[in-house]
């Protein structure tokens, strides 16, 4: 078990041949995943990194199975694969473009809104199920399989996260990368909630930041229906109100989405909140009794 | 991306939105060829004189002035343009004024009394969708309303697969009171404001005071607008907009080598890959004792020629004490930007602070032989919670 990507997981990568597409798909390879194909308009029939590339998603659907895919496709066009993708029927779309228009996403929410298609991110690193299948950048050698499973809105501060918690003498089951821009197609309380209900997760860490509500609409949920002990990080503590910090997401705008309030919530609701990034694995350790 | 109120307003007049008409001026000449201009065009007897910058609160900080004629315009404008503008907005050490601008004056007598509204167009994360927020409170500070008396504040949601429906824009009319013939060209306002948010990829508008003048026209009087920076590549018109004296010019700077930096006030600067872990790693700078003086991401790239890029930024900044580089190496390789950091120091010459290396991930052991081995003065960790002690130490 494992929540939405495993070994079965048939992954096509949208952008297949361009530098980006390439290196991680790759890389993807490389770890294990079942990447069945690409996808790169005009360029449907060519062979790359050994696999076939189609023109169309719902091409690559019917020759290969693929459920899952991955974008590599620059902003300016990486609304446009979201959509395709859902319309082909792909199950769990993983999009790692940074720097989508706003408005674009606006019309992907609304466009999935009546499809059964998930969408990760966009801006995210990606999932990856330790062991088994890798979609995403992130880099696959420090995820050890285990019982924790990670939410993030961040890349690098979720392989810090997953690194303490290794070094602590845990492992992974799904780390889930929703993304850090204003509209993600998978929201934080989504993601926990589908860890909540994976049986081989026994924790679960959720790393949040400042700008909108998502974290504390996840605690509420926790609250009511959290059966696994949970870790919480908000990063941007130090952060000034009203300044963008990197992420298009993370900009304090009012009383309720700066990191204090946030953390606030979260305790209220039970979960293990820690101030420091660099308890996040010691925490989590002793939520589940196990010691370094 | 924040724009001046002039080129907002030509942004909405494009568009169909009615607005306050004015002229752009640098000098106090300027000033006073464009009231005479307004007067002819508007025949508008009074103008205003509006400090141009980004930041609201203008009025307050005494950025806004009516003149009655020619001489008070000459005045107003020599009085506004060059002064250090201190509004709540600004922080204590104010904005420059380069520009005024001068406008009609829409607050004209006639049959009906004039009234101000607030309305603000911007996304509600939440839904995903964009709203139309509104109120008949105009002219005041929205975030009071919404405290003192929300029930004088309204939202409409905009469903993104038909856009703002005509009903909608009625509903706004008839819950700011109107009718007549301001009700009908509330109802063209709102329209034209809507189709001017969603063509322009804005991230929000804010019109306070929207106005009914005295013979019921719709205008507005003030606007703020912000466009997605993501969008700018499909407006390069308003991309030019840019005001780079607006903005702190060592995040210019940092703009220009692809760093994403952000200036603060602490004494602790910090380079670190990746947002998230950016903002991580301030917090912890302040756990440790200190105050973070930036907040910089490198990216995904963190090579010599990046590290040394945000160096130079971060030593611009005489308040800081120690530099924090925290780096966790996934695809970016650890050995790679030790040896970085070594080149820029050594490029660089005599950096007067402690630099504190945190580098995890791939190749980390051997960058930390790299740090230990070139008799630098930096200190090298492996852990999060390393580094933090490192900070707390040089700074005692």
């Amino acid at each position: 078990m494992s929540v939405l990507v495993n070994k079965g997981s048939k992954v096509i990568v949208q952008g297949f041949t361009g530098n980006e597409g390439t290196y991680h798909a790759s890389q993807m390879i490389e770890y294990g995943t079942n990447v069945v194909g690409g996808v790169t308009p005009g360029k449907g029939g060519q062979t790359h990194l050994e696999r076939p590339v189609f023109n169309t998603i719902e091409e690559a659907v019917e020759k290969t199975g693929a459920n899952v895919s991955i974008i590599f496709v620059p902003p300016a066009f990486a609304a446009d694969a979201i959509m395709e993708a859902a319309a082909a029927g792909i199950g769990v779309i993983v999009c790692i473009t940074e720097g989508i228009p706003t408005k674009d996403m606006i019309q992907v929410k609304s466009y999935l809104s009546d499809k059964n298609s998930r969408l990760i991110g966009p801006n995210c690193p990606g999932i990856i199920t330790a062991d088994e299948a890798k979609i995403g950048i992130m880099p696959g050698f420090i995820f050890k399989k285990g019982s924790v499973g990670v939410v993030s809105k961040s890349g690098t501060l979720t392989y810090e996260a997953v690194y303490q918690t290794v070094k602590a003498g845990l492992g992974i089951t799904t780390a889930i990368g929703i993304g850090g821009d204003p509209i993600i197609g998978t929201t934080t309380k989504e993601a926990v909630e589908l860890l909540m209900n994976d049986p081989e997760t026994e924790g679960i860490i959720v790393i949040g930041e400042i700008g909108g509500g998502m974290e504390a609409e996840a605690a509420r949920w926790i609250k009511e229906n959290g059966t696994k002990p949970v870790v919480g990080f908000i990063a941007g503590q130090t952060a000034p109100p009203g300044r963008r910090m990197g992420h298009a997401g993370a900009i304090v705008g009012g009383a309720e989405d700066t990191a204090a309030a946030k953390m606030k919530i979260m305790r209220e609701c039970g979960i293990r909140v820690v101030e420091s990034p660099a308890e996040i694995g010691k925490a989590m350790a002793e939520e589940l009794g196990v010691s370094a | 991306m924040n724009i001046h109120e002039y080129q907002g307003k030509q942004i909405l007049k494009s568009f169909g939105v009615r607005v306050q008409e004015g002229i752009v001026a640098e000098t106090p000449e300027q000033a006073v060829e464009a009231a005479k201009k307004l007067k002819e065009d508007y025949n508008s007897d009074w103008v205003v004189v509006k400090a141009q910058i980004h930041a609201g609160g203008r009025g307050k900080g005494g950025g806004v002035k009516l003149a009655k004629n020619l001489d008070e315009v000459k005045q107003r404008a020599t009085d506004i343009i060059g002064m250090q503008l201190v509004t709540p907005q600004t922080g204590p050490e104010g904005k420059k004024v380069n520009k005024v601008l001068i406008a009609q004056d829409v607050y004209y007598p006639g049959e009906s009394e004039t009234k101000e509204f607030y309305m603000s167009v911007l996304l509600d994360r939440a839904r995903g969708r964009n709203i139309i927020m509104y109120s008949t409170e105009g002219g005041m500070d929205i975030e009071q309303v919404a405290e003192k008396t929300p029930h004088l504040i309204f939202k409409e949601e905009i469903d993104p697969k038909v856009g703002l429906r005509p009903f909608q824009a009625r509903k706004v009319a008839f819950n700011l009171g109107l009718d007549g013939a301001a009700f009908k060209d509330m109802t063209k306002f709102v329209a034209a404001l809507y189709k001017a948010y969603e063509s322009t990829d804005s991230s929000l508008f804010e019109i306070n005071p929207v106005l009914k003048t005295s013979d019921d026209k719709i205008l507005a009087v003030d606007a703020k607008v912000n466009l997605d920076e993501n969008g700018l590549f499909r407006h390069p018109d308003y991309a030019a907009m840019r005001d780079v004296t607006e903005e702190d010019p060592t995040e210019v700077e940092a703009g220009e080598s692809n760093l994403n930096y952000v200036k603060l006030d602490g004494n602790v600067g910090c380079m670190v890959n990746g947002a998230g872990l950016a903002m991580a790693t301030m917090d912890i700078i302040k756990l440790a004792g200190g105050e973070p003086a930036n907040f910089l991401d490198v990216g995904g790239t963190a090579n010599a020629q990046t590290v040394k890029a945000g160096f130079n930024i971060i030593l611009k900044d005489p308040n800081v004490k120690a530099i924090l580089i925290n780096i966790f190496g996934g695809i970016v390789r650890c050995d790679r930007v030790a040896q970085g950091v070594i080149d820029a120091y050594k490029e660089i010459g005599n950096i007067p602070v402690p630099i504190i290396v945190r580098l995890q991930g791939t190749n980390a052991e051997e960058a930390k032989r790299l740090i230990d081995e070139s008799g630098l003065e930096v200190y090298s960790a492996i852990l999060l919670k390393e580094a933090a002690d490192l900070v707390t130490k040089v700074l005692s």
